[in-house]
């Protein structure tokens, strides 16, 4: 066959990763994104990246890392490929370094690192607090370097609608539509990479940005590639609630030192600087000594979530607790935190280096996503890989702070050349798929995007439909579920699903139309919506940030497997597989010994 | 008692060769606004103030937390991100204009591309060997950090370039934010072994040399970018690189 041909869909970490990889190899990549690339979501990330380097002489490994990694994500993440990425990341660290990261330094001009949630260990590399912005400059400036040398053509402005899968159900090409001439054509390849990121705006109010809708993992998940660990979103303990989004407060607050509390006196009205230190309750400091206020994320999120609902001793006025790092040097916050103290001050109009931060738990990471195997980020569509936060490998129950990004890069790294192997080794190259495969999709796809524009009788406002989603899957499907309130979500997700056939469209237009987008992308975020709520209801145990009161024990014995869920003629079945643990011996996850 | 509102007026403009008309919309008034909320108040009732049903706006945005760059417009007249413009601090009614000194899409949207074809044009990255295991990057003092580091949190939103009297649709000038990254690669160790192609690119047509020294840019910067320094500090590059050349009789 001729020379191969690679997509790349999605533009941030870990889409410009394999996209480097792929080009390096010296085959030329199509990278598909909704946004222009440098605008992805990992310029959210903020706190830092994890590589066990063990600059500071405390003994770490990457071992370690890989222990807190696993250990961190409740037993339920498959060890090799974790083993793999902890092994790897302090090579990575230092390819960004490379590649020109402004990373913060020490006086010696080496890296510095700092301390993150889940670990007794300065382990995370960091710049500023804007260290995803940092690290997807620093791939996009790489792409663009391809770019310029005709190894990378950027299709930005478009949104992937699906795969175009052959007779005998390989993947052969993508469908897209180009979001201002709303053109919807096909494009072959011979292997696509996805890297479409989180999936938070199902939840409504997230801390993701507008793009994560999860609507690429939806329509290949409906075109028969497995979505594993639905139910495993991670909700962050620290972010400022806001009606467009919720804005993270990085855990690298807390990292510097930043210390969680309320007022001991519950329904104290005096502002948070004027309470005196022994009328304060640090009750993460109180309640797990060893970790402190760097507890993992699931348990910091129901440490406040109790603090506010069960002991009714959040802040008066809304539902939020402090976090406080006013007693931090100045020069220090400034040097180190400015980029999240900055939205604060911009978002609240308080500046935080002088008045505690109010902040509340949001919907934050997507640990599950995609099934892809133990190896080569894989799906089990032949053709189709998956790679970043839209897969569900290396996180498990819970993710460790600033594990994202490197999780990110990882698996960038290894798709890309899986991508390369298998594309090379096809007997036969897209270019003799006959053109009536590519035509059949884009016509299936045409049809769905007409059907729209052509309902004149449509009543229901996609925002509104969207919103009322968002509100019933973060107020049942996140902190704590009971079943009857997961199932009570299913009914209500099929009124919604009911209500989208009677959608109205309101712009017709044919240039630049973003409502039709975003229509097409709720259809998709509905059945997510639905594994997701699912996957919950019948994991009948209690796991990382997977919470049932009335479970609340980890149960191995019966739950120590992978969810798989898979979509068979609009219907949505959910089985098992193991989970790999051939390298550590699940045991009790525990933050509360003493230190 | 009724919801107290407030109103916005909107330029919309179906496609770039279609005509302009401003749209006017009452919104209901909640606590820590901003403008992207207005802009999805709108979506979810797409009616103007006089009942008129119309479409909702498009407007580019995406983290809504300012480090994406994406919903730059003219609020109120001036160039600035519509995540950060809370509703509380802006005299009303509120005004929204796309951006005047790129090609229009659709109400709101522009094509910054531009800007992204001069950051190629000008080499702005570190050409490393690989990506490979090749050992770890260049040894870096932490005041060299301290200067990059705020020049790489550039979002390439482009209100530098709205409010700069240079740049114009017809006119090359790359604008503040290209000089200043630049100025941020050139500073790298191993960026400095290559800042001779990057200089050379700013001396072409639409290079430094059409900076007027306005210094509307740094006004404008939402990430307080020290941009006139950048323009200073690369504009003596260039000068010094010009004057290496021609003694070397290049």
């Amino acid at each position: 066959m001729t020379q191969p041909k690679i997509i790349v869909v999605g533009g941030g970490l870990a889409g410009l990763m394999a996209t480097i990889r792929v080009a390096e190899s010296g085959i030329p990549v199509d990278l598909f994104s909704i946004v222009p690339v440098k605008r992805s979501h990992s310029v959210c990330a903020q706190g830092g990246i994890n590589a066990a380097k063990n600059l500071k002489g405390e003994g770490d490994s990457t071992w370690k890392h890989f222990d807190d990694t696993i250990y961190g994500g409740d037993f339920l993440a498959n060890q090799p490929l974790v083993k793999g990425m902890c092994e790897a990341a302090p090579a990575i660290i230092d390819l960004l370094d490379r590649m020109g990261v402004m990373f913060n330094r020490t006086p010696e001009g080496l890296l510095d690192f700092r301390r993150f949630g889940g670990t007794l260990y300065n382990r995370t590399a960091f710049a500023g607090a804007t260290t995803g912005q940092q690290l997807l400059y620093a791939l996009d400036e790489q792409v663009r370097r391809f770019e310029s040398e005709d190894k990378v053509k950027k299709f930005e402005g478009w949104t992937f609608l699906s795969v175009v899968l052959d007779d005998g159900g390989v993947c052969r090409g993508i469908c897209g539509m180009d979001l201002r001439t709303m053109e919807i054509r096909t494009f072959p390849c011979d292997a696509a990479i996805f890297c479409t990121g989180g999936i938070g705006v199902v939840f409504g109010r997230s801390t993701n940005s507008v793009v994560c809708t999860g609507s690429a993992q939806s329509a290949l998940f409906q075109q028969g590639v497995y979505y594993a660990n639905g139910e495993f979103i991670q909700v962050h303990p620290t972010a400022i609630p806001g009606e467009d989004k919720c804005r993270l407060m990085s855990e690298s607050a807390r990292g510097e030192g930043g210390r969680v509390w309320v007022p001991k006196q519950a329904g104290d009205k005096r502002a948070g600087k004027d309470i005196p230190e022994n009328e304060r309750f640090y009750f993460l400091e109180d309640w797990y000594p060893k970790y402190g206020n760097l507890v993992p994320r699931d348990v910091a999120t129901r440490a406040i979530h109790k603090i506010v609902f069960e002991m009714k001793m959040g802040l008066v006025g809304e539902p939020a607790v402090y976090l406080d790092v006013t007693h931090i040097p100045r020069e220090t916050l400034d040097r180190k935190l400015e980029g999240i103290l900055e939205i604060y001050e911009k978002f609240v109009g308080v500046d935080p280096r002088e008045e505690p931060m109010k902040v509340f738990p949001a919907m934050h990471y997507t640990m599950g996503g995609l099934w892809v195997d133990n190896q080569n980020q894989a799906t089990n569509v032949p053709g189709i890989y998956a790679a970043g936060e839209c897969e569900y490998q290396y996180h498990g129950a819970n993710r460790l702070g600033a594990n994202s990004l490197v999780s990110c890069i990882y698996g960038g790294m290894l798709a890309g050349p899986a991508a390369v192997r298998y594309a090379r080794g096809l007997e036969s190259g897209c270019e003799n798929v006959p053109g009536a495969i590519f035509e059949r999709e884009r016509v299936r796809q045409q049809d769905i995007t007409d059907a729209l524009l052509n309902q004149h009788k449509g009543t229901e406002n996609p925002i509104t439909i969207w919103r009322e989603m968002g509100d019933i899957m973060t107020e049942n499907v996140t902190v704590i579920r009971y079943n009857a309130n997961l199932q009570k979500t299913l009914v209500k997700l099929d009124e919604l699903s009911e209500r989208f056939t009677r959608i109205n469209l309101q712009d017709r237009t044919q240039w630049a139309n973003q409502t039709l987008n975003f229509v097409r992308e709720l259809g998709n975020m509905l059945i997510l919506a639905r594994v997701i709520t699912m996957g919950a209801l019948a994991r009948n145990e209690t796991r990382g940030a997977h919470y049932k009161p009335d479970f609340p024990e980890r149960d191995d014995a019966n739950w120590l497997k992978t969810t798989k869920a898979s979509y068979n003629d609009g219907n949505i079945q959910l089985e098992y597989e193991p989970v790999d643990t051939s390298l550590l011996q699940p045991r009790e996850r525990k933050y509360t010994a003493k230190a | 008692m009724a919801d107290k509102t407030f109103i916005v007026r909107i330029k919309r403009q179906q496609r770039p060769d279609e005509s302009v008309r401003w749209e006017e919309y009452e919104l209901r008034y909640r606590p820590h606004m901003n403008v992207i909320i207005c802009l999805r108040d709108i979506a979810e009732k797409p009616f103007t103030r006089s009942g008129v049903e119309s479409t909702p706006v498009s407007y580019d945005a995406n983290c809504l937390e300012e480090v994406c760059g994406a919903c730059a417009m003219l609020i109120n007249g001036t160039a600035r991100q519509a995540c950060t413009a809370l509703v509380d601090d802006l005299e009303k009614p509120i005004r929204l204009e796309p951006l005047t000194k790129f090609p229009l899409v659709r109400d709101l949207v522009v094509d910054r591309s531009k800007m992204f074809e001069d950051l190629k044009r000008t080499h702005c990255w570190i050409p490393i060997d690989g990506t490979y295991d090749i050992g770890e990057g260049p040894r870096m003092a932490p005041s060299v950090q301290e200067k990059g580091y705020p020049l790489s949190r550039c979002i390439t939103c482009g209100n530098c370039l709205e409010v700069c009297p240079k740049v114009n649709q017809r006119d090359p000038f790359v604008g503040a934010a290209i000089v200043s990254q630049v100025r941020l690669f050139n500073m790298h160790p191993t960026g400095a072994m290559h800042s001779a192609e990057r200089l050379e690119a700013l001396m072409l047509p639409g290079g430094i040399a059409d900076c007027d020294n306005a210094q509307n840019c740094v006004k404008a910067c939402p990430k307080g970018i020290p941009l006139t320094e950048s323009l200073a500090a690369v504009n003596g590059q260039v000068l010094v690189h010009a004057v290496k050349s021609w003694l070397r009789g290049e």
